[in-house]
């Protein structure tokens, strides 16, 4: 009796220090900072030792029969082949197990679908290859690409600590609120999914999916796209940062202002050189990943820009493009994704980079009057 | 007619069967006619092994690039379009070329040898069968030379990455899995034929070799879900080519449609994969313990329920994509069911070894290492049908994790027990005993090597399919990366020992294992071309 | 059970031909549908050698039946192998029912706002979902402006294709009955009554075009519609080909009261064919 407590003891022990080393060295799924994301790594946990403690008996008595009936041992066969109780026990005894393992799975399940009564709606949508956030009736919206400097990724320099998990605008949500997720997509199968929160949820062109996350703690939480979406799959981050509810509020003020100030300019005429400079920057951030930064593209998927002579000559066609997109393709529709200032001057960029200078300049104000129709 | 010779002698036989060719009235074709055109199932069966290894050596590669890629973080070799061409046809390989075309094979050699029948039961179908393949994968591989390169959305080829934004060889790629798909199929019922028609006089159903039992549960699934796999990719084909809309919701069609029938095709998919693989073990393990099979019967109802259930799980795949909160409960019960009858199994297999009298002849150590590492990846599986938990899992190496250890130490360690156990009755010699050992050793080290750390990195935050990662998955990477080198060169061991033992070794007699009880032990090792013209003498084994 | 005179011929040339046959068919075919036309000519020569090696192969068989090499366990194969053959086709059409079943069920009202996920009308604020679906969520995709209706055309095909299973059924008692020249007349009847179940088709699929706007882009209803009964029709040709196939044997005289299996198989083919059919009558047209 002493025997098997001090057993038991010495196992909680071994599984609680296992489990102490897993949380802290990143071999083991995050505990999070959602009640959810606890719940989950809690089912995850209780299975894994209800595996483990199955594994060590299925394998003790596996390892113990070919050390202990080895024929080199002198072992002589047996020929029994049938005992209709232990296989009627060892059919009900997992069954068992199953079912009490069902019920807490069932639970959580249930409280992850039950997106009702939100404080607030944010609609993600994927984008290859970027994210698209929109704070629902609250007039903010921006999209969220990735910031690794391309050199980190080729090599050329040494790379950051937070290397391809790191964008130019992560998304901002009040702590301690429960926030509902809509997620969808403008082209292909994306799958938003940040592990500390619990969420991974598909975005499905066409279709609405719901999800739903109130975080416990400020801080940082890191994810990235985990549905293969094409070429620049690994290249699509996700970055959240969770504020106290004071610290949201005038964030979504500043970032209207901000938004409404990036978009200025639509009245008065623009020069060249700051067209092209905002261009060069717009095109970096939303076009270089696919047709290169040297404008040679990858056909035959994404066309080569520069010495494009076609595309050079019929200037209607360019502009259609980037503000409509083209169906059927990787080329998104960049009217929901820029201001018309940024799509006049990448076009503008485009047009005269690269050797292509034709010395045309496109004004804001001509965009978004084409915008308005 | 060759099917009116007298039965070959049984007790001596001068020839190996790689030269295979006795003399005979109707002499067959020589040389390369001899293998175009045949009807046998010996020869079939061996193109199917030869084809079997040569694509696991394709596949093999192309799963050296994608290791080679992520040796470590940033990009090295290859460009993201490349390694996703290398992800998808790494998967599309080693799925429909190596192991389903190595499992058919082994049935083509040893079910006809198990149920003492003369032949499979429509030979020139079976030649038919197997010479699609070839062909298939060809048109499959070309892809690589045509513009815009291989398929590169992975072998779920979820639309509408497959469709609208896939690359024109996509059509391609659908023609020639069709092809595949009609060899699966017509295989499956010449194995379902032969099994119900030929077994020798006396044989029931109840006294079939685990092996044979598997295989005609195995065939009834290709039968069931090859079709819909080439309805559903025949959707796609008019997606791509003639602007249909059924995975599009603008025309009213749904992408979360292509994966329900996906892998409606795709789950049984999974245990065409393994049932045969519980067969060969079932069959190993009772002869190296020198004890019947423990539960007979049992296996036979498990290895039935598994293939019944695997009808009822498939959304088990697709808990992320949005299913309604019932469906997503239905499919997670009826996923934690399939542990049952698989535990039986394994409860089976090591009852079995209790209070055997155990050897450890190579196919032995790959069955052993088998029950072992399958049942790793049982526990991975059993943790991934916790829906909620498997919303973290989802997509990440925990997965990759999962289905390599059912598949690299699951279905191809179950391979290589077969082909070790049965390579004196295919080539008369005995594989060399040293070096299979080390090519067993240096198998179990580098897959362990190779997928054990994957378990970290999934649960860690690693997405699968990806050519670039985070700075802390980096030493996972490197491990894996290493192990998988080791696990590819090994492989190489494999051949040597497998032209060795052709070539010549320790002459086997008729019964090559002491403990082997099965119908192909009564013939002469090697087997003769024909076997059982006239049905055997058949009694039946205490089950 | 084998009884020691199991047939197994000696080496075949066909199987590999077929298969080499079948490659240059879909390479003519991939070829065609992605780059343009030089693999029309390559697919036409495939099938064309395709059908030329499986009459090859057939004539073999037939010699070798008609030498009296195969037993009864031969037959016993033969007839698993057709039996799981047009199991693993009724597999095939499951595929397409289900999605019919599925995009009807599921996908339409889920785009209207109904149902658990009818979130998803949130993208397609002016959709209603409806069957026959006129008018596809999308602006891109237009719809067919009406539907066919089941009760012209369509009847008249349901009516041919079951009469034809009845007439098949005439000829095959006639042919157990030892009666050859009622067995071939009943079954050029039925061969006829393919025929013009595939001319109607035809002419059906014309209208659909020419005065319906119903067509593969029109919408999911487009796309099921010629998915269901364009495999189906590609069935009822196949089919045809087998029973004229029969036919022709018939009137040779190659098939005797209790030794018909080729009949039997080509009757259960058609057969198979007919239920499609049936099912397709109620779930593709009436409902």
């Amino acid at each position: 009796m002493r025997m098997r407590k001090r057993l038991v003891w010495t196992a909680s022990g071994v599984a609680l220090a296992g489990s102490a080393v897993a949380r802290a060295s990143g071999w083991n799924m995050p505990v999070g900072v959602t009640d959810l994301s606890q719940d989950i790594y809690g089912l995850h946990m209780t299975i894994f030792w209800i595996c483990v403690v199955i594994g060590i008996v299925v394998f003790g008595a596996f390892f113990f029969s070919l050390f202990r009936y080895r024929r080199s041992r002198g072992a002589k066969p047996s020929r029994f082949h049938e005992h209709t109780t232990t296989e009627v026990l060892w059919t009900l005894v997992p069954l068992l197990i199953l079912v009490v393992m069902a019920v807490p799975a069932t639970a959580t399940l249930k409280a992850m679908y039950d997106t009702s009564e939100a404080d607030m709606e944010v609609m993600i949508t994927g984008q290859q290859w970027r994210w698209r956030y929109e704070y629902r009736g609250e007039d903010v919206s921006f999209t969220s690409n990735l910031a690794t400097p391309r050199e980190q990724i080729d090599g050329q320099s040494a790379k950051g600590e937070h290397y391809l998990r790191e964008v130019d605008e992560p998304l901002v949500l009040p702590v301690d609120r429960k926030v509902r997720l809509l997620m969808t997509s403008d082209d292909v199968i994306h799958s938003w999914w940040v592990p500390e929160l619990g969420v991974k949820q598909d975005t499905m062109p066409g279709f609405v999916n719901e999800n739903w996350v109130r975080i416990n703690e400020p801080g940082t939480y890191r994810g990235q796209c985990a549905e293969l979406c094409g070429r620049d799959h690994a290249f699509m981050p996700i970055v959240v940062e969770a504020v106290t509810p004071e610290r949201f509020a005038s964030w979504l003020d500043e970032r209207r202002s901000a938004a409404a100030e990036a978009a200025m300019g639509l009245d008065r005429e623009w020069g060249m050189d700051e067209l092209m400079e905002r261009g060069q920057e717009v095109y970096a951030t939303s076009c270089a990943s696919c047709h290169q930064p040297d404008g040679s593209g990858s056909p035959p998927a994404f066309p080569a820009l520069a010495g494009n002579q076609a595309l050079m000559d019929d200037r209607e066609r360019h502009v259609e493009t980037v503000v409509n997109g083209v169906a059927g393709s990787s080329m998104a529709a960049f009217r929901n994704i820029l201001n018309p200032v940024d799509i006049a001057a990448v076009i503008t960029y485009e047009r005269n980079a690269w050797g292509s200078e034709t010395g045309e300049r496109v004004q804001p104000s001509a965009i978004a009057e084409r915008l308005a129709d | 007619m060759a099917s009116h010779l007298p039965p070959k002698s049984t007790t001596q036989h001068e020839q190996p069967a790689s030269a295979g060719m006795a003399a005979e009235p109707h002499a067959p074709p020589r040389g390369l006619k001899r293998w175009l055109l045949t009807t046998n199932h010996k020869e079939i069966g061996t193109l199917y092994l030869l084809l079997s290894l040569t694509m696991f050596f394709v596949g093999g590669l192309f799963a050296m690039v994608v290791r080679a890629e992520l040796f470590q973080p940033g990009l090295q070799l290859i460009e993201p379009e490349f390694f996703n061409q290398m992800t998808t046809m790494h998967g599309l390989i080693m799925i429909f070329g190596a192991v389903m075309p190595a499992f058919v094979g082994l049935a083509n050699w040893m079910v006809p040898l198990q149920v003492g029948a003369p032949d499979m039961a429509l030979p020139r179908l079976n030649n038919f069968s197997f010479w699609l393949l070839p062909v298939a994968f060809t048109l499959l591989l070309s892809t690589f030379l045509m513009p815009g390169g291989a398929p590169n959305f992975g072998w779920t080829s979820y639309a509408p990455l497959s469709t609208t934004y896939a690359p024109p060889s996509t059509t391609f790629f659908i023609l020639s899995l069709h092809l595949a798909g009609i060899s699966s199929i017509l295989g499956a019922i010449n194995i379902i034929a032969t099994i119900l028609n030929l077994r020798a006089p006396g044989m029931r159903l109840m006294d079939m070799s685990l092996f044979v039992w598997t295989w005609l549960i195995t065939a009834f699934l290709l039968i069931a879900v090859m079709p819909v796999l080439a309805g559903v990719i025949t959707m796609m084909l008019m997606d791509i080519n003639f602007g249909t809309s059924f995975f599009n919701a603008a025309g009213g069609g749904d992408p979360v449609m292509f994966q329900h029938l996906f892998w409606f095709f795709g789950h049984p998919e999974v245990y065409i994969m393994i049932l045969p693989a519980f067969g060969i073990v079932s069959v190993i393990i009772p002869t190296f313990a020198r004890k019947p099979l423990f539960g007979y019967a049992s296996m036979v109802y498990a290895t039935a329920s598994i293939a019944l259930l695997s009808f009822l799980v498939w959304a088990h795949h697709m808990f992320t994509v949005g299913l309604p909160l019932v469906a997503e409960l239905f499919f997670m019960y009826s996923t934690m069911l399939i542990a049952v009858p698989t535990g039986v199994k394994v409860f089976n297999w090591v009852t079995t070894l209790f209070r055997g009298s155990i050897t450890f002849e190579p196919p032995m150590l790959f069955a052993l290492a088998f029950v072992v590492l399958f049942t790793i990846g049982g526990f991975s599986g059993l943790m991934l049908a916790i829906a909620p938990a498997d919303f973290q899992y989802h997509d990440t190496y925990f997965v990759v994790a999962h289905f390599h250890y059912v598949l690299v130490p699951g279905a191809v360690f179950a391979i290589m027990a077969g082909v070790y156990y049965w390579l004196p009755k295919w080539t008369g010699h005995y594989p060399h005993p040293q070096l299979s050992r080390w090519h067993f050793w240096l198998s179990v080290i580098g897959a362990n090597l190779t997928f054990f750390p994957m378990h970290f990195a999934g649960l860690a935050g690693m997405p699968r399919r990806i050519p670039d990662y985070a700075l802390q998955f980096a030493d996972f990477n490197m491990v894996t990366s290493l192990g998988a080198f080791l696990f590819g060169a090994s492989q190489l061991l494999f051949v040597v020992v497998v032209v060795m033992c052709v070539r010549g070794g320790q002459q086997a007699p008729a019964k090559a294992w002491d403990g082997g009880v099965d119908l192909e032990w009564t013939v002469p090792s090697p087997a003769p071309l024909h076997t059982f013209e006239t049905p055997p003498d058949f009694r039946p084994p205490q089950h | 059970m084998s009884g020691g005179s199991y047939y197994v011929p000696v080496s075949s040339k066909w199987p590999v031909l077929a298969s080499l046959a079948l490659g240059a068919m879909m390479v003519g075919l991939g070829t065609l549908l992605v780059f343009g036309g030089a693999g029309l000519p390559v697919m036409v020569a495939g099938l064309l050698t395709v059908l030329a090696v499986m009459t090859l192969w057939f004539r073999d068989v037939i010699h070798e039946s008609r030498s009296g090499l195969y037993d009864e366990q031969m037959d016993r194969s033969f007839r698993w192998g057709m039996g799981w053959f047009i199991f693993s086709e009724v597999m095939f059409f499951a595929a397409f029912f289900g999605t019919l079943f599925y995009v009807r069920t599921f996908a339409l009202p889920w785009l209207d706002g109904e149902g658990a996920k009818g979130v998803a009308a949130l993208l397609w604020p002016d959709f209603t979902a409806s069957w026959p679906l006129l008018e596809p969520p999308g602006e891109a995709v237009s719809g067919p402006h009406a539907t066919l209706s089941p009760w012209q055309l369509p009847l008249v095909n349901t009516l041919i294709l079951v009469g034809s299973s009845i007439t098949l059924t005439v000829a095959h008692e006639a042919l157990k009955e030892g009666r050859r020249d009622t067995a071939w007349h009943w079954l050029a009847g039925t061969v006829l009554l393919g025929l013009c179940f595939i001319g109607i088709q035809g002419v059906e699929y014309y209208e659909a075009y020419r005065h319906y706007g119903l067509t593969l882009q029109a919408g999911i209803y487009g796309g099921t519609f010629f998915l269901m009964t364009g495999f189906h029709g590609l069935h009822v040709i196949i089919g045809t080909l087998i029973l004229i196939a029969i036919l022709a044997r018939v009137m040779r005289g190659h098939f005797t009261r209790d030794d018909h299996f080729a009949f039997e198989a080509a009757a259960w083919y058609w057969h198979f064919v007919d239920v499609v059919w049936i099912g397709l009558f109620a779930f593709v047209y009436v409902f």
